[in-house]
């Protein structure tokens, strides 16, 4: 409305008409101050581009997925959860070092598959209304009250936001794992898995999970899981992440373990200056603002 | 084939040794027709801090405007130059927004810290899914010629020299292979080091469609 005001009063009386409908349009559009939440401004724009292109036999762009194999396990004193590190963009490795294991309040961490905007979005947006909830309630936060915001936003967007989550966390009342799903159902259960992966870590997990655990017991068995996801599922792999929480603390532990380092290259490929042709440089020198300043005196008598 | 191919383009940025370098083609064109030869896909958004952006050249131009306004709101609350991690949070903001009905362009991020110098590079994806990579990132057309040549082609710690030739190399190598971004110059926006930017190393590159 501002911007739009301002144009009308400087245009002058005479050519108010005319302007009436166009300058106010292209004003609002620009200069507008984010306001939060969800724009669906490009919906309409979009469909038709898509439409269009579709004539043309072209496609959407492919948003960065993790294929990805996350778990997680409850035993005897904690939750341990677990994920790999590889981010997909279509057929393509696009990350091979991602982080999945989200930090949602000090005790309570969420491991995410799916869209990987997503997944990042909604874990920090539960985060954020988390910590102002424990504020309110002068708590530590409980894990139940992150699960019960997380499938109350997700079912609000009816699957829409692709985010499957692993949420895991030990509070007052003991240590609690939940399986999150993009459309809004939870499970509350001993042991989870999800994403591409699932099948095969949930295979291990089916094998070797045995109820109240060691600590040692529990990590060795949530990185034999994700290696499975690792090895057998193309949407999975590079390294395994693995975090554990306990009632005082946690262990973020990237990498816990590298069964895909990179080998060391045998030859030197660097190229002589003057290989590629320089048409024309620009060289700007930029000014280094003094930020500190020490003054040694010097006896020089 | 991808909405991303319709107007065509690649940029890339590395990640030296004290310093960072971020390149683009200028090709404009719609499908296979050129329209022009120096279209600006990286936009300064700091000293020492540069925004590229691939894909639908009217998003590229939209996006990048859209985020200077709000860059220039933050430098005025704030009072000093943006981070580039902030910034690409920022970006990242921006895209998310457009979750359901994104703009289709793929941005790489190359700054230096403006306190500290520290490189930092990285790339988002259509809708803000950020990632920090230690060595470099791609966005385009030919995106896997690109990682194809920077895999082969990057070492850490590479001295600002070896830099200047390694990041033209593989671009041009690969605008070889790409109809849509042949035949037109790469730009090269900066090798960025603490005192002072290297900017506009423009090299023709004479290939065959």
């Amino acid at each position: 409305r501002d911007t739009g005001g301002v144009a009308w009063a400087r245009a002058g009386r005479t050519s108010r008409k005319r302007l009436h409908g166009a300058v106010k349009m292209a004003t609002l559009s620009v200069c507008q101050a984010p306001c939060g939440g969800f724009s669906f401004d490009y919906c309409r724009r979009n469909v038709l581009l898509e439409a269009e292109l579709a004539k043309l036999e072209r496609s959407v762009p492919a948003a960065r997925k993790t294929g990805t194999t996350i778990c997680g396990v409850v035993y005897k004193d904690g939750v341990v959860l677990g994920a790999d590190t590889r981010a997909t963009e279509g057929m393509v490795v696009a990350d091979k070092n991602c982080s999945k294991i989200h930090y949602i309040s000090p005790n309570i961490y969420c491991c995410g598959a799916g869209t990987a905007a997503d997944t990042e979005m909604t874990t920090q947006i539960i985060s954020s209304n988390l910590e102002l909830h424990s504020l309110s309630t002068g708590r530590l936060p409980r894990v139940a009250t992150a699960n019960r915001m997380l499938k109350q936003m997700l079912f609000r967007y009816q699957g829409y936001i692709g985010a499957a989550l692993v949420l895991g966390g030990v509070d007052c009342l003991g240590p609690h794992l939940y399986s999150i799903y993009p459309h809004g159902s939870t499970d509350k259960l001993p042991y989870v898995t999800m994403g591409s992966g699932s099948l095969a870590a949930m295979a291990v997990f089916e094998d070797r999970y045995k109820p109240d655990m060691e600590e040692e017991e529990a990590k060795q068995l949530v990185r034999d899981a994700i290696a499975a996801g690792i090895f057998n599922d193309l949407g999975s792999g590079s390294n395994i992440d693995v975090c554990v929480i306990t009632k005082g603390k946690v262990d973020y532990l990237r990498p816990h373990d590298e069964p895909n380092k990179k080998g060391t290259r045998a030859g030197s490929y660097r190229y002589k200056q003057g290989t590629t042709g320089i048409l024309t440089k620009a060289v700007t020198p930029l000014d280094l603002e003094v930020v500190e300043e020490t003054v040694q005196t010097m006896d020089t008598s | 084939m991808s909405i991303m191919s319709y107007n065509g383009g690649a940029v890339m940025a590395m990640r030296g040794k004290d310093c960072v370098a971020i390149a683009s083609d200028r090709r404009f064109g719609v499908q296979a027709q050129m329209v022009t030869t120096d279209f600006q896909k990286i936009f300064p958004m700091g000293d020492r801090l540069y925004i590229g952006l691939a894909g639908l050249a009217t998003d590229v131009q939209t996006v990048s405007q859209r985020l200077k306004f709000r860059l220039n709101l933050y430098e005025l609350k704030e009072g000093r130059q943006i981070k580039p991690k902030t910034f690409m949070s920022m970006v990242s903001n921006l895209l998310y927004e457009r979750r359901f009905g994104p703009y289709y362009i793929e941005p790489v991020i190359a700054g230096l810290d403006p306190k500290t110098f520290e490189p930092f590079i990285c790339s988002l994806d259509l809708i803000g899914c950020p990632m920090v990579t230690e060595d470099f990132v791609v966005s385009g057309t030919c995106a896997e010629q690109m990682y194809g040549m920077c895999e082969s082609l990057w070492e850490p710690d590479m001295e600002r020299q070896a830099f200047e030739m390694t990041c033209p190399v593989s671009r041009i190598i690969e605008f070889d292979r790409m109809s849509t971004t042949v035949d037109s110059k790469w730009d090269s926006k900066g090798i960025i080091s603490k005192d002072g930017r290297c900017g506009n190393n423009t090299a023709s590159s004479k290939s065959m469609i």
